[in-house]
């Protein structure tokens, strides 16, 4: 493998070539960290790069692969993280400039740590947006992260610097997490593949926290594959999270191969009914799979106004001292929104939970005749920087909040959905959402699989 | 309560003082439209019967 296919070629790719000696993983960060230099003053991709820590990483799983000893299954395979997790001895930010105060972390967030044992290089943190509020990367004080394939949009948020590194060719994965949207917003928007996993599946244990009943963590990636080689390194419980599952792993890579064989498939109508590039894009799965039903979920509406109600009113709890001392050093983007969020009165929090569980209820219904329902993951491709409207179906809505309509009413409930990308002739890509039941990961993934063996998903990454 | 008749402003006043959150005034109009739309979503939710053994959904495991 030479250098030239590294922005391109996919993770276990990458590992597959150090770990037969055809390139190390040296090379492999030294390119990345070039790559890295010249290509992310535009997109603005990274907020840290820790060229140190990942040499040394490097030359650590070649000089396992000299030994012959087992460097893990991503040897050598470059990784970054949306800089909410913690990396060890660096100050984790979260998009802020208030947690730059904060002292270094003292060890690796248990993702990371995860993936380090699985031979993946750490090469540094990414922009978000702050404290993950938002679905856009427009950071006031870290700037705007710009889309790969068109730097006059955004990258989606708010891990749009996970999606922006993916889809720029600087890293082959990328971690973010997604609350109600923010893994599947930004991997729409940038043309590639995203994981969000069930409620409670992946430690949370060194992720800074937005609404804690909400967030999941997962990660991005150029192929089905790769997304499920991290999810299997990465699952098992995490002591640092209460809210991870004790269930055992259930690795999804090796049923892969099964594709959709089996599964009882349908697209989601109602609330889900999109226009334009979104339709197409649900259509196009929808063909390619076979699935020609039709269901609906009641209350798809009510549960996304449940989840914007609790969000920020768990979101401000946790930045009440801030709030009340320095609210001045906040993103303008989301302190009025963590403000009011302040000032939320508890029975309404409590009747969204109250909710959240009679939907959860009805939406199992739905999952008793369907495995698998396909959704649009966002109303749009990729918006405009500073663009303030976008359309459904005829009717100007506002940017911001709808780039989530598709996605909120899901992450709600904490089912795991893998964001696949489609992408039109000569059109920006946009995402379809492959959303399973509660702890069915490896179904979306297999679902995702066979979408991309038939050439109906397909990630982008720009031009060099 | 109709989410017409919420005065947001007047309740930003009162329970902000409540809990001791000053809002500079320059954040004011901010917040104000923010909890009016977070109001908008909320009478959604509460306009909605539930049964009543319907529980919160997160479960304290002790």
């Amino acid at each position: 493998m030479n250098t030239a296919d590294l922005a391109t070629a996919d993770a276990l790719a990458i590992a597959a070539a150090v770990r037969a000696r055809e390139v190390t993983a040296v090379a492999v960060t030294e390119a990345t960290l070039a790559r890295i230099a010249q290509r992310d003053t535009v997109y603005n991709s990274f907020t840290t790069v820790t060229a140190e820590r990942a040499m040394a990483q490097a030359k650590a799983v070649d000089a396992a692969v000299a030994r012959g000893d087992d460097p893990g299954p991503l040897a050598g395979a470059p990784f970054a993280v949306k800089n909410l997790f913690d990396i060890a001895g660096m100050v984790t930010v979260a998009g802020s400039k208030i947690d730059r105060d904060l002292p270094p972390a003292t060890s690796d967030a248990t993702l990371v740590q995860r993936l380090a044992a699985a031979g993946a290089i750490l090469i540094g943190a990414l922009n978000m947006d702050e404290y993950a509020y938002g679905f856009t990367t427009e950071n006031a004080h870290y700037g705007t992260t710009r889309n790969p394939l068109d730097p006059a949009r955004i990258a989606g948020g708010s891990s749009g610097g996970s999606a922006a590194a993916v889809a720029g060719g600087l890293v082959p994965l990328s971690l973010g997490s997604d609350t109600n949207g923010s893994i599947r917003v930004p991997a729409s928007l940038c043309g590639i593949f995203g994981l969000k996993p069930t409620y409670g599946r992946l430690g949370r244990g060194g992720a800074r926290l937005f609404a804690a009943s909400l967030d999941h963590v997962g990660p991005f990636a150029r192929s089905a594959r790769d997304l499920a080689a991290v999810y299997d390194a990465v699952q098992g419980p995490d002591p640092r999270d209460p809210a991870c599952t004790q269930r055992v792993a259930e690795p999804a890579s090796p049923v892969l191969a099964q594709g959709a064989a089996g599964l009882r498939i349908a697209t989601l109508g109602g609330h889900f009914n999109a226009s334009g590039d979104a339709a197409d894009a649900v259509a196009a799965v929808a063909k390619a799979l076979g699935a020609n039903r039709t269901v609906e979920i009641p209350e798809a509406a009510r549960a996304r106004a449940a989840a914007f109600v609790v969000t920020p009113a768990e979101g401000a709890n946790l930045h009440l001292a801030d709030l009340k001392s320095r609210a001045a050093d906040f993103d303008p983007g989301t302190r009025d929104r963590f403000l009011a969020g302040a000032l939320i009165p508890a029975t309404w929090i409590i009747q969204a939970q109250r909710f959240r569980a009679w939907y959860r209820a009805q939406v199992m219904q739905v999952f008793r005749d369907t495995d698998i329902l396909l959704a649009p993951a966002t109303p749009c491709s990729a918006p405009l920087i500073g663009q303030e409207a976008i359309e459904i179906a005829g009717e100007p809505v506002p940017m911001r909040p709808f780039l989530g309509v598709y996605t909120q009413p899901l992450s709600f409930i904490g089912l795991p959905i893998v964001a696949v990308p489609t992408r039109a002739p000569g059109r920006m890509p946009i995402g379809a959402q492959i959303i399973a039941a509660p702890w069915h990961e490896a179904e979306a993934l297999r679902v995702a699989s066979a979408l991309e063996r038939d050439g109906v998903a397909v990630a982008s990454c720009a031009d060099a | 309560m109709s989410a017409d008749a919420f005065d947001a402003d007047a309740y930003v006043t009162a329970f902000a003082a409540l809990i001791g959150l000053e809002i500079a005034p320059e954040h004011r109009p901010g917040v104000v439209l923010n909890l009016t739309r977070i109001a908008a979503m909320a009478a959604l939710v509460m306009d909605f019967p539930l049964p009543d053994d319907s529980e919160p959904a997160p479960v304290y495991r002790p």
